[in-house]
């Protein structure tokens, strides 16, 4: 805002120039006009109200350690103003707007908001077609335009630990980390000591600032994580294998040794689901409502908890289920099996979408990425693998652990966490999308027991972890993504909000049935259909209205369009046509047989016969 | 009867009167001799039969030969007259009159006029006019076509269409509709009415508005005074002027004359020390003066007076100095155009002594290059002048002028302020020269000391040049130099041109030199973006980045599986285990392969993967039928099997479909099958304008819900195409809806007089709607 772009700094000069050649010959009204409008009103001018107005609201939970280890990443320069308006308006108080018109936005920040690939070449189309094609294309601009005008300004930036030249970030121990860091988050890396209750799984709830764990031995607890406020303790007096949050705070449910419980935040139970039975891992998926569960028996059951129903039931006919995650992206759930291959699997389809050999052994741990682009396996191989989901399923990069993980999480920003007996790798990717790159581990940490379930607390840089010695909350710089939108994810909200945003959320409710691996794809043409509908309708019709035309020769000049001659024409042009066709065949034609030349190579000879 | 009698005797005289005049070979009437008539006739059948056999006139008329007792006054024959019956001559009265004469005149005006056609059949007849009213209706329809077009692309239509004006009314019709009611606003509109506060415009009281008037008595006072003082003083003057303008003195007002003209010299003069500029305006009007004396023939001696004068000067000496007076006059109103430009006429003069004058407008040409004309503003320096000044160079010493020449082209800027130096010598010589010639160059000499050795010479040479030709043309100078004004004028416009021109080149060079920067910045620029622009490239179609390795992978065969799996990655030592020996660490990792090697000796998993694989590959594939039936034409029984020619023939092969998407990649199995439930979601039917389901895409591409867009975005996206009001009824569109007049004829008449134009006009009312 306040430096001008280069082109700028040519014009204004010029601007000026062009005004003191070109005087506008003064009236004598005009002088008293403007001053009696200013002595009419005196109001304060105008940019600083909208600047009032722009001032972002900063978020306040992230509070990043801002020692000199720990730097911010390098501000982007600013982008400068376009030039719009040369003659700046006189406004009613005289005052001149320094910065006329709209704020101007640089195209690539609205270029992110484009969903039109112009890339693209479209068939040939009609001029009413086209203009409905503008029409669209404007709307997306103009959209898109506004969309990066509304976006946050002055957000928060996210930052890594830095070592200093050679040094090594892994051997950061957190006791440091947190000596340097300020209090308020200092105190979010805690330990909690549970020895009695055995191995825990834990979970952080949407928003982040809960945070639910169950211990092997029956011990369920729910609390508000950044106050230390205890919401609920119970013991189950069962085996828990896993626990997880709904939508909200205010319900989670647990994976007991027999069925599927749900309690509110107060500990008391409200359903009992016994149509899912040994379950043994959880996922919901917040945006369909859908509670997934993977049971002993091979069964992936999908719950929707907005209404209570089962609503698929899949086998996946491989034996126990153990390892499962979510796609956050597509809503696709990722299983792991003992054969080595991942699946991925919709509540809309009998079969999995897709079925992937990662490992040569068991798959021990899968994780997908928040942008749903890779996924992160382990297996019994102690490889550690990253694949890379966009359509080919291709290993990008694998690693030999020595003891291999046995538990993988990634972070919003990317960090992938992985959990080999006592210890915590973290590995770290060079930019917001790409693949962490597990070379060298960007953070280590040993536990007092063995790790049994790994969790990024959402925007806030914390990995929870739980293990057979209790609770570690541990700190990850760069691990959450610090700018949160308030409507979705408000980590602020009050009760009444909450309720407000579960209403919306149920609202707009996805169904289930919609998942599916490319989520642009019902965007689409239902070509299929469309063909086939197209099809029935010639077959109803008799005819294809659609057709082109047959070729009938116009009526010539008295005596020349005789039946001979008209026949003669029509048949000159399909004769035409049939050639073209029948040369378009003859070109493709060649490049096949040269394939199938290649092998044969030696022809058999007249004299072959007489070969003993 | 007596009378009838009378009358055919009269037609049988008149007729009698006409066979005379006639040709014998003509029929005679049949009322003349009754006998003849037969062999007459027959005589007439004889030629007609002869002349029908030479082959002409096949098709004469049958004359009418009968004597007909019917003599309508409406088919009047001609027959038995020598010359064809003229209309007129009928109408031909006895005496001449007026009216008659018009009508012969319209006869003849028919008669010139061609025959009328036939007249079209109906049918013929009825397409016309259908047509006429098919073109005329259309075309008044075709007023609407804009209309509807906008209509059909509008984003959003509101029904009723005619828009109930929002009533501005002014709060004066407000209030005064108003009326207090309760005591509060009865005691507010009592303390209004009070002061007498008006409601509107200038929201003044009559008191504020007067105490705004007043003023304090002194200042009251003082203005009177001064107004007094001013009228005073005006009405002296007016006295005065009104008395000196009686005055008949006539060496009065010449010496009044010449008073002023003094007082202007003054002024002028200080003006120019004072104000140059004013000065140069002032200058520019005595130019002006001078063009239109040059204009006028005010002083030509060519007047009334002028020539009274004329006859009287042989005698009469006063008269005679009178016209010279004039004469004079005129020349010094015309003279200051040589002063102006005597420093470059002195030159030419320098140069061509034997040539003729320069003539005024070259002059003036080089005058006015000094101006503000942008054209002519480098033209001084290589033009004419510059050529002459060259001329003189060459005269005095070719090799210098070489050398001048290559250093000109070095620095033509500093060639130039040489040779300004060299005008401004010569003017001072020239001056000089006027009153001492002998004394001139040593005073050069003194004044050039700073100058360069060639210059001097030059100038040396120069300035003997310019005293011949003063001595020569001496007389011109003298004139010019007479007139001390415009010499006077003319100084003043020489000193304000220096800096100009000495500015010029420079300028001129240095704007040059701007190009030139501008043009390697320009280069740089060019240079600098292109990799930004490349980057701009690529970071737009980030999708064809991972496309790009796809076609490659797609090219290599197969990737191997076994590879895939088993490739050699590095292993990690976690930096929290310390405890591990790094020494033994190579020994344990092939201790540790050999572990996973046993415990997956028995599974093999890839190939069970490639045999699910396989299998799902096989599934997918669309099914041949076939037809075969055994035992069909041929032997049946157990165990006989259809021939193969035969099952050949019946075998329905299905048609290949599309390459499996996990085709290529091998630890892969992608699911074919279609979501049917999604399917149900997803759009099936192609809308109207649309012919490929590409184009629609993209057309549905940008999500309209909330989450994804701004609230105005949003409101934007969701408006609804039809808003209708409740209740209202939902009229026809009218002509006045749209900004048509009513009447449909005046439509007619507008559409056809300029449809194009009306069109166009539809077009900006449009684009006006739209923005509104």
């Amino acid at each position: 805002m306040e430096t001008a772009s280069k082109p700028g700094r040519d014009v204004q000069p010029k601007k000026a120039r062009l005004q003191t050649k070109k005087k506008k010959p003064r009236r004598y009204w005009e002088k008293e006009a403007t001053l009696t409008a200013a002595g009419a009103s005196p109001g304060p001018p105008r940019n600083k109200k909208r600047n009032r107005e722009l001032r972002p609201q900063r978020p306040k939970n992230i509070n990043l350690p801002k020692k000199s280890r720990i730097p911010g990443k390098p501000q982007f320069p600013k982008k400068p103003r376009e030039q719009r308006n040369l003659e700046p308006q006189r406004n009613l108080s005289g005052a001149q707007d320094p910065f006329p018109g709209p704020a101007p936005i640089p195209e690539e920040v609205a270029r992110k908001f484009r969903r039109i690939d112009k890339s693209k070449k479209l068939p040939h189309s009609k001029s009413k077609t086209r203009s409905r094609l503008e029409v669209a294309e404007a709307e997306e601009e103009e959209i898109s335009i506004k969309a990066a005008r509304s976006e946050l300004l002055l957000a928060e930036e996210p930052g890594f630990l830095e070592g200093e030249d050679g040094e090594d970030t892994a051997k950061i121990r957190q006791a440091e980390i947190v000596e340097a860091v300020d209090i308020a988050s200092a105190a979010k890396h805690f330990d909690l000591n549970l020895r009695q209750f055995g191995p825990y799984r834990l979970n952080y709830s949407p928003v982040g600032r809960h945070l639910a764990f169950g211990g092997h031995r029956g011990h369920v607890a729910t609390l508000d994580w950044v106050t230390k406020r205890l919401m609920c303790e119970i013991n189950v007096m069962e085996a828990v294998r896993d626990i997880r949050f709904l939508h909200s705070e205010a319900l989670f449910a647990v994976a007991q040794n027999r069925w599927l419980h749900i309690y509110d935040n107060q500990g008391i139970e409200l359903h009992c689901i016994r149509r899912c039975d040994r379950v043994t891992r959880l996922e919901f998926l917040p945006f369909h409502f859908l509670l997934a569960t993977a049971s002993e028996t091979g069964f992936l059951t999908y719950l929707d908890v907005s209404v209570g129903k089962i609503v698929a039931a899949l086998n996946a006919r491989a034996g126990r289920l153990d390892v499962m995650t979510k796609n956050p992206y597509n809503a696709v759930i990722h299983l792991g099996h003992s054969n080595g291959t991942v699946s991925l699997w919709s509540p809309a389809m009998k079969e999995p979408l897709a079925k992937i050999l990662c490992h040569r052994g068991g798959v021990r741990a899968v994780a997908v990425d928040s942008t749903g682009t890779y996924m992160a396996t382990s297996g019994l191989d102690h490889q550690l693998k990253i694949f890379d989901l966009r359509g080919m399923f291709q290993p990008l990069s694998a690693r030999t652990l020595p003891q291999g993980a046995g538990h993988l999480a990634f972070s919003q920003r990317g960090l992938l966490a992985a959990g080999m007996s006592d210890v915590v790798n973290i590995w770290m990717g060079q930019g917001m999308a790409s693949p962490p790159s597990l070379e060298q581990p960007y953070l280590t940490h040993r536990l007092s027991g063995h790790v049994h379930g790994l969790h990024f607390c959402p925007f806030e840089d914390v990995l929870g972890l739980g293990h057979s010695g209790g609770i570690t909350s541990m700190l990850v710089p760069g691990a959450a993504e610090p700018n949160f939108d308030g409507l979705e994810n408000n980590p602020y909200r009050s009760q009444k909000q909450r309720q407000e945003w579960e209403v919306k959320a149920l609202l707009e409710k996805v169904p289930a049935e919609l998942i599916c691996l490319d989520p642009r794809a019902l965007a689409e043409v239902d070509v299929i259909s469309l063909e086939q509908e197209k099809k029935e309708r010639i077959e109803r019709l008799g005819y294809d209205p659609e057709a082109k035309a047959p070729f009938q020769p116009k009526p010539k000049q008295k005596g020349r369009s005789s039946t001979a001659s008209l026949v003669k024409r029509r048949r000159k042009v399909m004769d035409k046509e049939h050639r073209d066709k029948v040369r378009q065949s003859l070109e493709q034609q060649p490049q096949k047989q040269e394939k199938k030349a290649k092998p044969l190579k030696a022809r058999p000879s007249a004299l072959d016969r007489f070969v003993r | 009867m007596s009378t009838v009698r009378a009358a055919e005797s009269l037609l049988a005289l008149s007729r009698q009167e006409e066979l005379e005049d006639l040709p014998k070979d003509y029929p005679l009437s049949p009322s003349e001799d009754e006998g003849d008539i037969d062999g007459e006739r027959k005589h007439q059948k004889l030629l007609e039969a002869i002349s029908s056999l030479d082959g002409k006139n096949r098709w004469k008329l049958a004359e009418r030969s009968e004597a007909s007792l019917k003599v309508s006054e409406f088919n009047v024959t001609s027959e038995g007259s020598g010359e064809k019956l003229v209309l007129s001559d009928l109408l031909g009265p006895v005496k001449t009159s007026s009216s008659l004469a018009a009508v012969k005149k319209q006869l003849n005006r028919v008669r010139s006029k061609k025959t009328l056609e036939l007249p079209l059949n109906n049918e013929e007849v009825e397409r016309i006019h259908r047509e006429v009213a098919f073109n005329k209706t259309s075309q008044a329809l075709s007023k609407w076509e804009p209309i509807i077009l906008k209509n059909r692309q509008a984003e959003q239509l509101v029904f009723p269409l005619e828009k109930e004006q929002s009533a501005f009314a002014p709060i004066e019709h407000v209030l005064s509709g108003w009326k207090a009611r309760t005591p509060l606003e009865h005691e507010v509109f009592n303390i209004l009415h009070k002061n007498k506060q008006p409601v509107t415009d200038p929201l003044l009281t009559p008191v504020e508005k007067a105490s705004l008037k007043a003023m304090s008595l002194e200042e009251a006072k003082m203005r009177r005074a001064e107004l007094q003082r001013a009228r005073a003083l005006q009405s002296y003057y007016e006295a005065r002027a009104r008395r000196e303008k009686k005055i008949k003195s006539k060496k009065y007002h010449k010496v009044l004359k010449k008073e002023k003209a003094k007082k202007a010299l003054k002024d002028f003069e200080k003006l120019q020390k004072v104000n140059p500029t004013a000065a140069l305006e002032e200058l520019e009007k005595i130019e002006k003066a001078r063009m239109m004396e040059r204009m006028s023939l005010k002083h030509q001696n060519s007047g009334k007076w002028a020539k009274a004068k004329a006859i009287m000067a042989k005698y009469d000496l006063e008269a005679r100095q009178a016209m010279q007076e004039q004469l004079a006059r005129n020349k010094e109103l015309t003279q200051k155009l040589q002063a102006a430009s005597d420093s470059e006429e002195e030159k030419g003069s320098v140069e061509e002594e034997g040539e003729l004058l320069v003539p005024d407008t070259v002059n003036e040409i080089q005058r006015d290059a000094d101006g503000p004309n942008p054209w002519m503003l480098r033209n001084p320096f290589s033009g004419p002048k510059e050529a002459k000044v060259q001329d003189a160079e060459q005269l005095l010493e070719p090799v210098a002028h070489e050398a001048s020449e290559s250093k000109e082209e070095e620095r033509p800027g500093a060639k130039e302020d040489i040779l300004l130096n060299t005008f401004e010598e010569r003017r001072a010589l020239r001056k000089k020269s006027g009153l001492s010639q002998d004394a001139e160059p040593l005073r050069k000499q003194e004044s050039e000391d700073s100058s360069s050795q060639e210059v001097l010479s030059e100038l040396r040479a120069l300035s003997q040049k310019l005293n011949k030709a003063n001595q020569q043309s001496g007389k011109q100078n003298m004139t010019s130099l007479r007139t001390v004004l415009p010499v006077q004028r003319e100084e003043p416009t020489e000193a304000e041109e220096e800096p100009l021109l000495m500015q010029r080149p420079e300028r001129a060079h240095t704007m040059e030199e701007l190009e030139e920067l501008g043009k390697e910045g320009c280069f740089q620029n060019k240079e600098v973006p292109r990799p930004v622009v490349e980057g701009q490239q690529l970071e737009r179609n980030p999708h064809n980045l991972p496309g790009a390795p796809k076609e490659k992978k797609r090219k290599e065969q197969m990737i191997d599986l076994q590879n895939l799996l088993t490739t050699k990655s590095p292993s990690v030592k976690s930096l929290a285990v310390p405890t591990t020996v790094e020494e033994l660490e190579d020994e344990e990792e092939r201790h540790q392969k050999q572990m996973i090697k046993e415990a997956f000796a028995g599974d093999d998993v890839i190939r069970d993967f490639l045999k699910e694989k396989r299998e799902a590959v096989e599934a997918s594939k669309p099914k041949d039928v076939d037809l075969t039936l055994p035992g069909w034409g041929e032997w049946g029984g157990v165990g006989l099997k259809p021939s193969a020619k035969k099952r050949r023939r019946f075998l329905i092969k299905a048609p290949e479909g599309p390459p499996r998407k996990d085709k290529n990649l091998p630890n892969v199995i992608i699911n074919e099958k279609r979501n049917v439930h999604a399917a149900a979601h997803q759009v099936r039917v192609l809308p109207y304008p649309f012919t490929h389901h590409q184009q629609f895409e993209r057309t549905i591409q940008t999500p309209i819900g909330s989450t994804w867009n701004t609230q105005r975005a949003f409101q934007k996206l969701t408006t609804p195409r039809v808003v209708t009001k409740p209740g209202h009824i939902i009229k026809p569109i009218k002509a006045e809806d749209v900004g048509y007049r009513s009447s449909s004829r005046s439509d007619l008449s507008v559409v056809q007089r300029n449809p194009k134009q009306l069109s166009t006009r539809h077009k900006k009312q449009l684009k006006k709607n739209s923005v509104n």
